[in-house]
């Protein structure tokens, strides 16, 4: 007892306990980064075209009905929509849809990613279709973050806010924030248009262009070098701040300062 | 040492007093009365925010360069790296991410500046709320308008200028604004933007209103405004001892002094911390000011917004019939834009700035006023308050419909649609609501002068009879409730004399008159003596 009592307060035992606590930050770190990496195109077999089959059946026919021919006013035909739409749809949870609304909502995925696959398959064997991206395609770390950021400006921003925060849309419907967002996924939604999204094709941003959009996103991850950001959704935010946070606080004072008197 | 550090300050106060007189002046302002009070220290918000707008403001001008020339970006950010962009936003992104402690400057400055606006507008409604505006004041009053349509301009011109997307947006649509002027607005914007939207010259002309003209404007009448706070003496919250013609107070030195200069520095460590840990304007999100690009959340800063949100709020075509956009003789007539960008700020703003005549036409009140009222004590004044801000509050909301549709779920087009019936309902509600608060809050008084605090304590009379004690008020309690004006609604002469001649002035009178009515007709007197001596008599 008095061994580790002389211990604690030895000239290094700060240093030592830094030196811990960075250690185990750096750990946790490199922990949760191995754990959110993944891998995609794989190719397709015809056994997983009928486990695909089986699956649609079960889960997605009921809207799309059994040949995947859509049911008008209710849900759309997936003939040639592709792989790449199945994979963004049913990988961010947006299908199978929880509710009918003014869009779908992005959800935990209710099936695995080899599921998914199988979907993907069936779904593309009904017509051509764009495919899922390869992970060089995806990869930030070859797009050029400053072409992205141009790109983004002219065809992303005016729904997604200027960094991918979010916006509305008309009638309840939104643009979501982009910043959870996977690169395959980002990449499937440009290419495929879902919801109220207009298509990219790789005529109108070339997959290059697609890259280089992920890059950009991808640096906003750094957090902004101004502090929290609040949403980085605008000047209204930031008003709200300064009326309730700076002048709440100088208020509060100018109360406690005023207290004695009166 | 100390002695020594005494004689020597005595030195050099003698020094310089010999050479200046200014001992006088000293002795004058040691010795002004201010009475304390914390809603007095609003303007000191202000103030201060401005002294840090200042400071860091020209530590800012070491590194802007106000110039429109294209220069290609070659620094330490990524997602800017080889993108065209004019000298005054590369110069924005240099001092932001190269200058060490730049960018804690800049947004130490954006956030004063909001802090600014917002301790202005905090400040004039406690004037408003108090009858702080009434004779003498009203001048001073102007004033102090004056310096919040400054602090607008400011405000406006220093986010215009690192020529961003955003505020790139915010400049396009005052162009527009400017063209919907009927006739001139044409003229108008060539003028200020020295040929087409956006053209080559604007960001020097907004650097020298910014830097020169529109501080220059606000130092001079920030002194103006002081002077007048001195020359007319600080008005004083009701309470016992205090009239029309004195001042309760503590002498400025030394107990306002240590106060105000520490509170200067509580003002300061704030926006520090503040800037230190909010983002506030990352032009780098918004990129370089190109015209084709608008982002979702794109909206001025706050002060701003509320023109923003009229311009939201306004049809197109009202009721889908009657279209606001007209052709008249090959000329274009913008009443979409007319009517929410100039007409409704033109309304707003003079009804503001002129309010505190319109209040003496209905008082009819020609003596000086150094004693504030309580709120609750001129209920149609609280009211229209209350009103003002609730319309300008719908304006803001409306302004950010998209971030709040978004935040909450809602649909941007209901919104949208409730606000265009809300504008014109929900103040009118504010008002009638306000306004019955203030005469309940008047009958409590009332209530509590008459027959004193409610003690809770229940006695029972020998003849069986349940009375609850009500313990008396203290005469200073008493005499801030009691020593309200009870204003009678104004009286005028007839129409005719008795020669059946018509007076002049007739109808001024009259319009007078009317807005008295409104004024005073309804009210709640306060106690007089009589009626307290006859409630004593009553319990007893």
């Amino acid at each position: 007892m008095n061994a580790l009592a002389r211990h604690r307060y030895h000239r290094a035992a700060p240093v030592v306990l830094v030196l811990l606590l960075l250690a185990i930050i750096a750990g946790v770190a490199a922990a949760v980064s191995t754990a959110s990496s993944a891998d995609a195109a794989t190719t397709a077999t015809a056994d997983d075209v009928t486990q695909g089959q089986k699956l649609f059946a079960a889960n997605c026919a009921s809207c799309h009905g059994l040949d995947a021919q859509g049911t008008t006013g209710v849900a759309p035909s997936l003939v040639g929509v592709g792989a790449a739409a199945v994979d963004f749809q049913v990988g961010t949870g947006r299908m199978p849809m929880q509710a009918s609304g003014p869009q779908a909502i992005a959800k935990r995925p209710q099936f695995t990613q080899d599921q998914i696959n199988q979907l993907a398959a069936y779904v593309a064997s009904l017509g051509a279709g764009p495919a899922i991206p390869t992970a060089e395609q995806v990869d930030p770390a070859l797009g050029d973050p400053a072409k992205g950021m141009e790109l983004f400006r002219t065809n992303c921003a005016m729904c997604h806010g200027s960094i991918g925060g979010g916006g509305a849309l008309t009638q309840g419907k939104y643009a979501p924030n982009l910043w959870e967002t996977t690169p395959t996924h980002i990449f499937e939604a440009m290419l495929t248009g879902p919801q109220s999204m207009p298509v990219f094709n790789n005529a109108n941003i070339d997959p290059e262009g697609k890259r280089d959009i992920i890059a950009y996103l991808k640096a906003q991850d750094q957090g902004s070098p101004g502090g929290l950001r609040l949403g980085s959704i605008g000047p209204v935010a930031e008003g709200m701040w300064g009326w309730l946070v700076a002048l709440g606080l100088i208020i509060a004072s100018t109360v406690w300062i005023g207290a004695r008197s009166s | 040492m100390g002695a020594r550090l005494d004689s020597a300050a005595a030195g050099t106060a003698n020094y310089v007093d010999e050479r200046t007189s200014i001992g006088g002046f000293f002795k004058f302002f040691a010795r002004k009365l201010f009475p304390d009070h914390w809603s007095f220290m609003l303007g000191e918000i202000a103030l201060y925010s401005f002294i840090v707008l200042l400071l860091s403001g020209v530590f800012l001008t070491a590194f802007f360069v106000p110039s429109m020339t294209e220069v290609t970006y070659d620094g330490p950010l990524a997602t800017m790296q080889g993108v065209e962009m004019s000298e005054a936003f590369a110069s924005t992104l240099h001092m932001s991410f190269e200058v060490p402690g730049g960018l804690l400057m800049r947004q130490i400055h954006h956030w004063s500046a909001l802090l600014f606006t917002a301790a202005i507008v905090t400040h004039m409604a406690r004037v408003f709320f108090t009858g702080a505006f009434r004779k003498p004041r009203e001048l001073n009053w102007l004033v102090g308008f004056t310096l919040m349509i400054l602090s607008l301009a400011a405000g406006f011109s220093g986010y215009s200028l690192p020529d961003d997307v955003l505020s790139g947006n915010g400049l396009r649509i005052i162009e527009g604004v400017t063209r919907s002027i009927p006739i001139v607005g044409e003229y108008i914007s060539y003028w200020i933007f020295g040929g087409q939207f956006p053209g080559e010259i604007l960001i020097p002309r907004l650097f020298t209103m910014h830097i020169l003209l529109v501080p220059g404007l606000i130092l001079v009448l920030v002194a103006l405004h002081l002077f007048l706070v001195f020359l007319h003496k600080h008005t004083q919250y009701p309470g016992g001892g205090r009239t029309h013609k004195n001042v309760v107070g503590l002498p400025l030195f030394p107990v306002y002094t240590a106060k105000a200069g520490g509170f200067f520095f509580v003002v300061f460590g704030i926006v520090a911390l503040v800037a230190a840990l909010f983002t506030i304007n990352p032009v780098w999100n918004y990129g370089p000011y190109d015209p084709s690009p608008v982002s979702a959340g794109t909206q001025p800063d706050w002060y701003i917004l509320f023109v923003d949100g009229a311009l939201r709020l306004m049809p197109g075509w009202l009721f889908d019939v009657i279209p606001m956009e007209w052709e008249l003789w090959g000329y274009t007539l913008s009443l979409n834009l007319l009517i929410p960008a100039l007409i409704m700020p033109g309304l707003f703003f003079g009804f503001v700035a002129l309010y505190p005549w319109i209040e003496s036409w209905a008082t009819g009140d020609r003596g000086e006023k150094h004693v504030l009222d309580r709120p609750r004590n001129a209920p149609v004044r609280t009211g229209i308050g209350v009103a003002l801000i609730t319309f300008y509050v719908i304006l803001v909301m409306e302004g950010s419909n998209d971030i709040i549709a978004n935040l909450f779920h809602l649909s941007l087009n209901d919104l949208t649609k409730f606000f265009r019936i809300g504008i014109f309902v929900i103040p009118a509600l504010a008002f009638w609501i306000t306004r019955r608060i203030c005469f309940g809050l008047q009958r409590k008084d009332r209530e509590l002068v008459l027959h004193g605090k409610e003690t809770g304590r229940i006695v029972r009379h020998e003849h069986g009879e349940y009375v609850e004690v009500h313990e008396p008020l203290t005469d200073q309690e008493r005499w801030m409730l009691v020593s309200y004006e009870d204003i009678a609604p104004l009286e005028i002469e007839p129409e005719y004399n008795d020669r059946g001649v018509r007076r002049k002035g007739y109808r001024w009178d009259r319009f007078k008159q009317r807005l008295s009515r409104i004024y005073f007709e309804k009210r709640i007197s306060p106690v007089t003596p009589e009626e307290l001596a006859e409630a004593q008599h009553a319990h007893h």
